[in-house]
């Protein structure tokens, strides 16, 4: 068994009002060291695959189909082996 | 008699509304179709009704693409019928790939629920043959993901292809970020595939389309579909 997590990021190219409202929300708090903020999703992902390889491939093939959406999302995702 | 099909989705929640509108006021032939379904009656439209499917869950209409119905939807897409998708119907065609681009959350982050005005843009489509260029239509949206996107070369391909239907406007045509009730690129309310036999929209006609409601200039969208069906 493997598990991935996956971070999902919306594109650099694409506007993230949410986490512009949340580094507002930060900056009002008084973190004046808060600059940047995007929010993104994050996903655990069990799957049972003979070996790294084809879990990777799996993974990939899953967020492309459904996880993420490419027009506005990127992803990176880290497998680990699991008992 | 023209024939036509509402699918529902499980959270579909104006798929009423829009059978109503296409039976009672429309007097068209017109069915809901489970999504479960492998294959569509035979129709000349097919709805996909808003709401939100799968409750929004991962991405709007990001799982009911998948239903079994759809595969349905784009084969009857591609003999050239007509296929309309209202709101969470527009979602759903954006992730099936059916009409380029994607849904982002409202630039408010807030759920808009609104009279909003349209301007034509595209005439003499099946969906807007009824219409003339820069006509203004009143009708009501309401979403929390609405803030239609595509890149820059998309965006040119659907300005070059004449395939936006309406953006939003002022009463008297003017673009602006106050007219614009979700940030949408390009003030795009609603636009078709390169074909012009697939429409999606965020506003809801199906809500203005009797005189008891807030106007009925739904009706002018309906009547040029179903005129085009006609001919």
């Amino acid at each position: 068994m493997f598990k991935a997590t996956i971070n999902v990021t919306l594109k650099k190219s694409v506007l993230d009002p949410q986490g512009k409202t949340v580094l507002h929300a930060l900056e009002t708090m008084g973190f004046s060291e808060a600059k940047d903020l995007r929010v993104g999703k994050y996903f655990e992902l069990t799957i049972d695959a003979a070996d790294n390889k084809s879990a990777q491939e799996k993974v990939k093939i899953m967020c492309d189909r459904l996880l993420i959406n490419p027009v506005i999302e990127d992803y990176t995702f880290n497998l680990t082996e699991t008992k | 008699m023209i024939k036509a099909a509402v699918v529902v989705f499980p959270g579909s929640n104006c798929d009423t509304d829009c059978l109503h509108v296409l039976k009672d006021v429309l007097k068209v032939q017109a069915q809901f179709v489970w999504h479960k379904e492998g294959s569509l009656p035979e129709v000349d439209l097919v709805v996909l009704p808003g709401g939100f499917s799968y409750g929004d869950y991962l991405r709007t209409g990001a799982i009911a693409r998948f239903s079994p119905v759809m595969e349905a939807v784009r084969q009857h897409a591609a003999k050239g019928r007509l296929v309309f998708g209202i709101c969470n119907g527009f979602q759903v065609l954006l992730e099936a790939g059916l009409l380029p681009g994607a849904m982002l959350r409202n630039q408010s982050l807030n759920f808009v629920c609104k009279q909003v005005w349209l301007k034509t843009d595209t005439v003499d489509t099946p969906f807007t043959r009824n219409l003339k260029k820069d006509e203004i239509l009143s009708i009501p949206v309401a979403h929390g993901e609405g803030n239609y996107y595509c890149d820059d070369e998309t965006l040119k391909a659907l300005q070059d292809g004449g395939q936006i239907a309406f953006r939003y406007s002022s009463a008297t045509g003017e673009f602006g970020d106050e007219f614009n009730p979700n940030g949408s690129r390009d003030h795009i309310a609603g636009i078709m595939n390169e074909k012009k036999n697939i429409l999606g929209m965020m506003p809801h006609p199906e809500r203005a389309s009797e005189g008891i409601l807030e106007g009925t200039d739904g009706l002018k969208i309906w009547n040029s579909l179903l005129g085009t069906v006609k001919n």
